[in-house]
């Protein structure tokens, strides 16, 4: 048999550079890590354009069928890459300001990166749960990045038992679709639960599992409480990447575990995520109003938001997991200038992680109160902006699927979502700002942060461009 | 046909729009001559434009364009487009509105030459053409409400132009409301054609009209309405409000508050003539509706006598001027109603010419008495302002329709037309119109004396400053006056008995009065002649005599004749009581219902209960909620367990 590795180039090349990095940042030791940071960010970049290069027109199995490249996976991984890209990029400055600026940050990042790649490319259980894991163990130790703060420790061992315990659902129900199925492939799994003519209770027994695990690692109710205290505990910069580039790699998990490998048990997973995607829109934008720490909100935001992706999912249509695919790669770009917002206002031992923090931004600094406005508006969606047109397209196919209640569910939650998102704007505009701030952050920073917010205006005006890439990725 | 028209048509609307939108955004960097010249050359290109259709379509014989040039939205079958009908009714309209337009731009330069908002009015004007041109070149409802809407939107924003002004911007709300009933009306009858037709382009809906002729309706349970009836009536009651005909005439007056050029352009020559406009575009619907017609020509020709009568009280120049115009829509609107479409569209294109020069003319009065408007502080003016009185005689002759000049023409078509009819209704409006004439002719001379003749009732330090106006004000007025004289002898025969509008209006055979009238039609000096012995002629002197003894010959007369009939007096003065009506019945009802809801619903239900109560409920829900979250590792995990173990309940065990 021949090792064709061309589909796999990507991974390889950051598996490659993330171990030059390690090595380099081990006996390069200069207090800016300029060279790593270069690196890493060269790596992303490389990796993107390779993504590109070998990106399949139709769907390439590798490596005894274990990894697949296909549109889908082109699109995610160039989505993730270029979002740790910008993580990166806006980390470095957060991680400067609070003396925390360690090489380990990139190198932990780019296998995370890497554990991403493998995931969203999965063809078999194991595959997936090898991504998952590489994924969660560098995320482990980047919660806990920060060692001297109690917070982020606390947060990173909740984070590690409550992770672990999740896998170990997986993994269960992993090992009950295998024992029914004799199969690890998920093609192979998914022929021989299509040929099943009676319903098999343990295969739904594995599913429930197999559910409570990607359930977790998107954050859905009842399975986010980890969310929360790990989004605040841990600095601002590793929240911003918890929360951005791994959910786009939790959404590929779920549709390589569900669409491909459990397809046919949609009558069953269907349910199951219309539960969770009620409870979650339902308890994350209602708690949300009550935090006042705007980290803390955006994680609840997150939660909101993980509940109108899985109505993309459920509708259980191809069109249906595009408009979910466009929603999660939406979601990352708004969430990824929330938390951006974040770090460019937190300065050296200040961390502006408070809404009051926001209080009066528009006098200090028309332009990035702009910005902000334009992120909380998208998140709330509000029309033109991106994140409005995210809601309709999942939107549209819940109503498609017949599933209208959840439908109107979903827009009334978003209703009440809106005030948590609108009330940065009012403290942004309307009132007085306590302190004297001043934007200490870098000129790049300023400018990414000002392109990102203009990328969330712009898609929003042309939506277009990137639902039609969305569905090509998906009907390959 | 040949391609380029089409590319013709579009420059004709987009030529005025472009010049709008530079004088508009780029005024203050262009300046106040940049200003007018973008839009006096944006309009001049639609004039010229407009011709070359019209010399495309009437003279050439070129083919009519019915198409679609920017499709804007496709839902299922419904298809709503821009699209352009360019046939004989249309050009014939873009033409007129292009000219009068452009020929206003000119006289604006003098008029508001003092005004901070020279560029502001300049692109108001400019917009308002386009949106004109928009309205008449439509080929289906949509876009016509569009056009529809944006000349009220720059009437409105024109109104309250002095917008400092308290008494501007009462009138231009006024003008607003009185629209938006209209407009209600106007906005069902679209969404009826939409509902019955599936579509809002005219040539289909014209089609189908026939065979929907004889289809009823249920408005209430049990009652059956004829669908043709409704649909026109509707329109028309969109037409009332654009058109100023009664009982929605109220805000023309008023909109006398804006600046003159404005009274000439929007609410003389243009815009208040675009529901006679529609009427007559809808002729095939029209005709299918005995009732309907009935409606138009009773409710117009009590326009034009009734609502006549109020300008021989009143006092300001402009506003006997609005009065005026307020009765020649009625008998625009008798016209239609007697099946008499172009006819109606004759005289509208007639008045347009002379109701532009005449309030043009007032407007040259107005500059030399220092923006006084009160014609009890004029009197003798002719030999100061020789130009401007010779004109505003024409005018005011055509106005008359003194035969021979261009409102004669029209005019008495009309009225014959009427008398031609055998609509229920068509005895009373011809009765009207003909003493609507001698009405005419009353307040018509009534200002003319009291302005140009007779004493001078204005002081001394006015006198040094009363001249003649200048050139850019005196020219308008001569190019106005000789279409006013001689546009009637040259258009009577085409636009009335030969067929100068082809297909674009239709009209049943059992309603064809002008077919009649044209069995007797033997050239305009014949009728010129046959007019000199009509009754309408007659009625004409008679107004004309009566005014020269009350204001000329005995100036004490007016006032005992007041003292004697106070009670008419009054009642004319109070305009028969519409605006205290609708004042104290609508405005003040809709007040009091209005603080009843805002009382019992906005603050108690929605404030109070809604909003307030909701919100409370929500943030009281989400702190006790937020507890849950409570920071312990084993809590975490165990929400996890019970949710993984509700799941297995629920599919596996089938619980629920």
């Amino acid at each position: 048999m021949i090792f064709d590795i061309a589909p796999a180039a990507p991974e390889i090349f950051v598996l490659g550079m993330a171990c030059v990095v390690l090595i380099v940042e081990a006996y390069h030791n200069e207090p800016s890590h300029a060279l790593v940071y270069w690196l890493a960010q060269v790596t992303l970049l490389g990796a993107a354009v390779l993504t590109l290069y070998f990106g399949p027109e139709q769907t390439v199995l590798a490596f005894n069928d274990i990894f697949v490249s296909d549109p889908m996976s082109a699109l995610l991984k160039v989505a993730v890459c270029v979002v740790t890209f910008v993580v990166f990029l806006y980390s470095r400055t957060y991680l400067r300001e609070h003396d925390l600026l360690k090489g380990e940050y990139f190198v932990l990042g780019l296998f995370a990166v890497l554990g991403m790649m493998v995931l969203i490319s999965a063809h078999n259980l194991l595959t997936i749960y090898l991504g998952l894991e590489l994924l969660s163990l560098s995320l482990y130790a980047m919660v806990a990045l920060h060692r001297d703060s109690e917070s982020a420790s606390e947060a990173a061992m909740k984070y590690f038992v409550l992770s672990a315990l999740a896998s170990g659902m997986l993994l269960y129900g992993i090992s009950i679709l295998y024992g029914v199925t004799g199969n690890l492939d998920l093609a192979r799994v998914s022929l021989i639960i299509t040929e099943q003519t009676e319903p098999n209770t343990l295969l739904i027994f594995g599913l429930v599992f197999v559910i409570v695990g990607v359930a977790f690692k998107l954050g859905a109710v009842p399975f986010h409480m980890w969310i929360p205290d790990v989004y605040q505990g841990a600095p601002t910069s590793v929240t911003l990447f918890i929360s951005t580039a791994p959910k786009l790699a939790a959404f590929a998990m779920a549709i390589r575990l569900l669409v491909d490998g459990l397809g046919g048990l949609i009558g069953s997973w269907q349910d199951m995520l219309i539960i969770l995607s009620f409870l979650s829109m339902a308890a994350g934008n209602i708690i949300a109003i009550a935090q006042s720490n705007i980290k803390r909100m955006l994680a609840y935001s997150t939660i909101a938001h993980v509940g109108f992706l899985l109505l993309g999912i459920l509708s259980g249509t191809l069109a249906g997991y595009s408009s979910a695919m466009f929603y999660v790669i939406v979601y990352a770009l708004m969430t990824t200038a929330a938390f951006g917002m974040v770090i460019l206002l937190s300065r050296s031992g200040f961390e502006s992680d408070r809404l009051d923090d926001f209080k009066g931004l528009a006098q200090q600094s028309q332009w990035f109160a702009f910005v902000m406005l334009i992120v909380m508006f998208s998140l709330a969606g509000v029309p033109p902006f991106v994140g409005f047109w995210g809601k309709w397209f999942v939107l549209k196919e819940v109503i498609d699927a017949g599933i209208v209640w959840l439908a109107a569910f979903a827009v009334i939650f978003t209703v009440i979502g809106a005030f948590y998102y609108l009330r940065i704007v009012k403290l942004m505009y309307f009132d007085k700002a306590d302190t004297d701030r001043s934007i200490t952050s870098s000129h790049e920073m300023r400018f990414v942060i000002s392109v990102n917010g203009l990328a969330i205006l712009a898609l929003g005006l042309a939506p277009g461009l990137l639902m039609s890439l969305c569905v090509a990725a998906l009907s390959a | 046909m040949a391609d380029y028209m089409r590319y013709v048509y579009l420059g004709v609307v987009l030529a005025p729009l472009l010049a709008s939108i530079i004088a508009g955004l780029f005024g203050r960097s262009i300046g106040r001559a940049g200003a007018h010249w973008v839009t006096i050359i944006g309009v001049g290109i639609a004039f010229i434009l407009s011709s070359v259709a019209f010399n495309y379509i009437v003279f050439d014989g070129g083919e009519v364009f019915n198409g679609a040039v920017y499709t804007w939205l496709v839902s299922g079958d419904t298809r709503l487009v821009i699209g352009f009908l360019i046939d004989r009714l249309s050009v014939t309209m873009m033409v007129v509105v292009s000219f009068v337009s452009w020929v206003i731009h000119i006289y604006t330069i003098g008029y508001m030459h003092d005004d901070p908002g020279y560029q502001r009015f300049f692109s108001y004007t400019a917009l308002f053409t386009f949106f004109m041109l928009i309205l008449v070149m439509a080929n289906n409802f949509l876009q016509l409400l569009f056009g529809w809407e944006g000349v009220g939107l720059v009437s409105y924003l024109l109104i309250g132009f002095w917008f400092k002004r308290e008494s501007a911007n009462q009138a231009s709300v006024k003008a607003f409301l009185a629209n938006r009933i209209g407009d209600f009306g106007f906005v069902l009858g679209i969404a009826a054609i939409m509902t019955y037709f599936h579509t809002l382009d005219y040539a289909q809906v014209f089609q189908q009209a026939p065979l929907m002729a004889n289809t009823t309706i249920e408005l209430l349970r049990g009652t059956a309405w004829p669908l043709m009836t409704v649909i026109c009536v509707l329109l028309f009651i969109g037409a009332m409000g654009k058109s100023a005909q009664v009982p929605l005439h109220v805000w023309l007056p008023d909109s006398m508050e804006g600046p003159t050029p404005i009274s000439a352009l929007i609410h003389a020559a243009t815009m208040v003539t675009a529901g006679i406009f529609m009427v007559a575009r809808m002729s095939p619907l029209y005709e299918l509706s005995a009732t309907a017609l009935s409606l138009v020509l009773v409710v117009g020709a009590i326009g034009a006598f009734f609502i006549g009568v109020l300008g021989v009280v009143q006092h300001d120049i402009k506003r006997v001027i609005a009065y005026s115009t307020i009765s020649q829509l009625g008998y625009m609107a008798a016209a239609l109603g007697a099946s008499a479409f172009s006819a109606g569209i004759f005289h509208l294109v007639t008045h347009a010419f002379f109701k532009a020069l005449l309030f043009l003319a007032a407007g040259s009065i107005i500059i030399a008495m220092h923006h006084e408007q009160d014609m009890r502080k004029m009197g003798g003016l002719g030999k100061y302002m020789p130009i401007t009185w010779i004109t505003m005689v024409i005018g005011g002759l055509a106005l008359s329709g003194v035969p021979g000049t261009a409102g004669f023409f029209s005019k008495d078509a009309i009225i014959d037309a009427v008398g031609h009819s055998n609509l229920p209704g068509a005895g009373f409006a011809h009765v009207a119109l003909l003493v609507g004439v001698f009405v005419t002719a009353l307040y018509t001379f009534r200002l003319i004396f009291l302005v140009f003749h007779g004493p001078e009732r204005f002081g001394a330090e006015v006198r040094k400053h009363v001249h003649e106006s200048q050139a850019v004000v005196i020219v308008p007025l001569i190019v106005l006056a000789i279409p006013s004289l001689m546009l009637g002898a040259i258009l009577v025969g085409p636009m009335l008995y030969e067929g100068h509008f082809g297909h674009a209006l239709l009209v049943l055979p059992q309603y064809d009065v002008l077919a009649q009238m044209g069995e007797d039609y033997h050239g305009p000096w014949a009728l010129v002649l046959h007019g000199l012995i009509g009754l309408p002629f007659i009625f004409a002197l008679l107004g004309f005599g009566v005014a020269w003894y009350c204001y000329i010959k005995r100036p004490d007369i007016p006032k005992r004749a007041a003292e004697r009939a106070q009670i008419i007096y009054n009642v004319l003065v109070h305009k028969y009581g519409f605006d205290e009506f609708y004042e104290s019945f609508f405005a003040g009802g809709a007040r009091g219902v209005g603080n009843l809801f805002w009382r019992v619903g906005d603050v108690a239900l929605i404030d109070g209960l809604a909003v307030n109560g909701s919100a409370r409920a929500v943030g009281w829900f989400s702190s006790i909620v937020r507890t849950i979250q409570s920071g312990f590792l084993y809590h975490y995990a165990f929400a996890m367990i019970i949710g993984l173990l509700l799941l297995l309940a629920i599919f596996v065990h089938g619980i629920l």
